[in-house]
């Protein structure tokens, strides 16, 4: 096992750097640099002399191989570089941000799969049904309602309306400021994860070894529970962890719109700004993020399912 | 052959939204970007103002069906340009193998770890927003799915007797992978196609809300939302139709995606016990 996950993380590498080459690429290609992006908002006039010196500083009059060449050698030492804006430390600026984002997502996928799940085991157990077709339209909606707008809705009614919740914020970090945005980031994980635990569940439900189970004489609930689940689980968790990218690109939005202090709001303020170290930072921070969980679902796959070996 | 309730649906609901973007000059009450009138601001929904009016005092109804034509578009064209490129990648890897294919699996691998929102949200920087940097940041970054079931799926294909006899008779490598393997592919794309729309549409809404798509004044769903937050104490109903419309949309491309997948699809088809 410890192998694996050594060779895993390599192979990781490769990928991390060609993202920073792609992102790198992308962003000398704009026309314009954070210098003369400061004139931008009509109220602020920066000098050619003041912009050329800014320019000078920042190093961005050198050409584009030693740009990256330096870019990659700061990357080795973990070193992100510096924010154009605030002038801080790219890796101290998403530090910041890592621990809300991470608690969104976390918080995110954890109420996706508490109801989800069930809900897709409920809906295999009789397929047909009438909650299976209720359980099945209600997947499809959730995966096509927008993020935002469920956002502005519960905003709306639970914090505006009822009073329960905080509108928006991270406030002192305490649970009740997580609940709606949470709730808005994990309803299309979770109508995915009904669908595909009801998937998996029929799938496994047809297999000899449960047919095996019941001719001796396993109840329905051990069935369910020690063949039917483990299983099924092993497909549920490879799903949730696919889905961990697209929640942490769904985050920008959720995030935005809750004026949520994480990794997505930073990234979007950054693009809207120009500060591109901080873009290519926050980029790479959710690559990296999304390789790892899905390097610990697989291993945790192979401790569910003894069949899955890794050599 | 039963009938087949999310096909007719989604069929009906995606009618709706192309006829109100395609009718929009008719059905629509008022110009949905020059008929701003301060003295109807904020007004509920009522006989005048069907879905009420915005902040500026615009008619929500009108400008709601203007921005079918919006999303529709960006929906469309971007996933056009995403098939094309993942058809095109996927087959000539897995026809020619080699050198390239490892290149084409490389790069299908790039894209998958970086979510595409992020992304096309990373392109949208560098690109003034607009229709055509919409078109171009949606349209380049989410081919991989498409590209790995083309190749999967024309590797498959290629040992077959058809797609020999056809070597044989001297056809060119192009005419064999669009004439004798796209057409035994196409299946399984149009769905995923069809699919994608829908989260193609979904993402035009959330960089438009970003300030990042579509600008104001001119109608898009996700901008209109974006402005809506502001009035969601004093006039909520701002936000409920263009979002209403965003999820209908989306709602019927899924449906229409999940019904085809049935019929064309039928390997994949969800089991009935």
């Amino acid at each position: 096992m410890l192998p694996y996950i050594a060779r895993r993380l390599l192979q990781m590498v490769p990928i991390l750097l060609a993202v920073a080459a792609l992102i790198f690429l992308l962003f000398s290609v704009i026309p314009g640099t954070f210098a003369s992006s400061m004139g931008d908002d009509g109220r602020t006039v920066v000098d050619a002399q003041v912009m050329e010196r800014m320019n000078q500083e920042l190093g961005l009059n050198d050409p584009l191989p030693i740009r990256f060449g330096k870019y990659v050698a700061q990357l080795a030492t973990f070193d992100l570089g510096t924010s154009f804006r605030s002038r801080q430390p790219v890796s101290q600026v998403i530090a910041d941000r890592l621990w809300p984002s991470f608690q969104l997502a976390m918080a995110a996928m954890l109420f996706a799969m508490v109801i989800g799940v069930p809900l897709g085991f409920a809906a295999a157990i009789k397929p047909g049904s009438l909650f299976d077709s209720v359980a099945i339209m209600l997947a499809v909606s959730g995966l096509s309602l927008p993020k935002f707008w469920l956002g502005l809705l519960l905003m709306y009614l639970f914090a505006l309306k009822l009073g329960w919740f905080p509108s928006f914020g991270y406030g002192d970090g305490s649970l009740r400021y997580l609940v709606l945005p949470a709730v808005a980031l994990g309803v299309s994980p979770l109508a995915l994860l009904a669908r595909t635990s009801r998937a998996a569940v029929l799938e496994v439900l047809h297999a000899d070894f449960i047919r095996t189970a019941r001719a001796k004489g396993a109840g329905n609930i051990r069935v369910m529970r020690w063949h039917v689940a483990r299983n099924a689980f092993v497909i549920i968790l490879t799903t949730l962890g696919l889905q961990f990218g697209s929640i942490l690109g769904q985050a920008v939005v959720v995030e935005k719109l809750f004026s949520w202090p994480g990794l997505g709001s930073l990234l979007v303020d950054s693009v809207t700004l120009r500060d591109i170290p901080v873009v290519q930072g926050c980029i790479l921070t959710i690559v990296l993020l999304f390789l790892v969980i899905n390097i610990i679902v697989d291993v945790l796959c192979a401790a569910i399912d003894p069949r899955i070996k890794y050599s | 052959m039963k009938f087949r309730s999310n096909l007719w649906i989604g069929g009906a609901l995606i009618a709706v939204v192309v006829a109100g973007g395609a009718l929009a000059p008719w059905l629509a009450h008022t110009d949905p970007v020059m008929d701003a009138n301060l003295m109807n601001a904020e007004m509920p929904p009522g006989s005048e103002f069907w879905f009420g009016t915005d902040a500026q005092g615009r008619d929500i109804y009108s400008r709601v069906l203007y921005g079918a034509r919006v999303s529709l578009t960006v929906g469309i064209v971007s996933q056009l340009i995403n098939t094309f490129i993942g058809v095109c990648l996927g087959m000539s890897a897995a026809y020619w193998g080699g050198w390239w294919d490892d290149l084409v699996s490389g790069l299908t691998n790039l894209m998958l770890a970086i979510p595409s929102l992020i992304f096309a949200l990373a392109i949208m920087a560098i690109l003034t927003p607009g229709l055509t940097s919409l078109l171009i940041a949606l349209g380049l970054t989410n081919w991989s799915f498409t590209c790995r079931l083309s190749r999967a799926a024309t590797l498959s294909i290629k040992e077959q007797g058809y797609v020999e006899a056809a070597r044989s008779l001297g056809y060119t490598d192009t005419r064999i992978m669009f004439r004798q393997v796209l057409p035994n592919i196409a299946g399984p794309i149009i769905v995923i196609g069809t699919l994608g729309i829908g989260g193609a549409v979904l993402a035009e809404a959330s960089l438009s809300f970003l300030g990042l798509g579509i600008r104001p004044p001119f109608p898009s769903w996700g901008s209109m939302l974006s402005d809506a937050r502001d009035q969601i104490t004093t006039a909520p109903w701002i936000s409920i139709f263009p979002g209403l419309a965003i999820f209908m949309t989306v709602l019927g491309l899924n449906l229409l995606g999940d019904g085809l997948r049935d019929v064309l699809d039928p390997h994949s088809q969800t089991r009935k016990a």
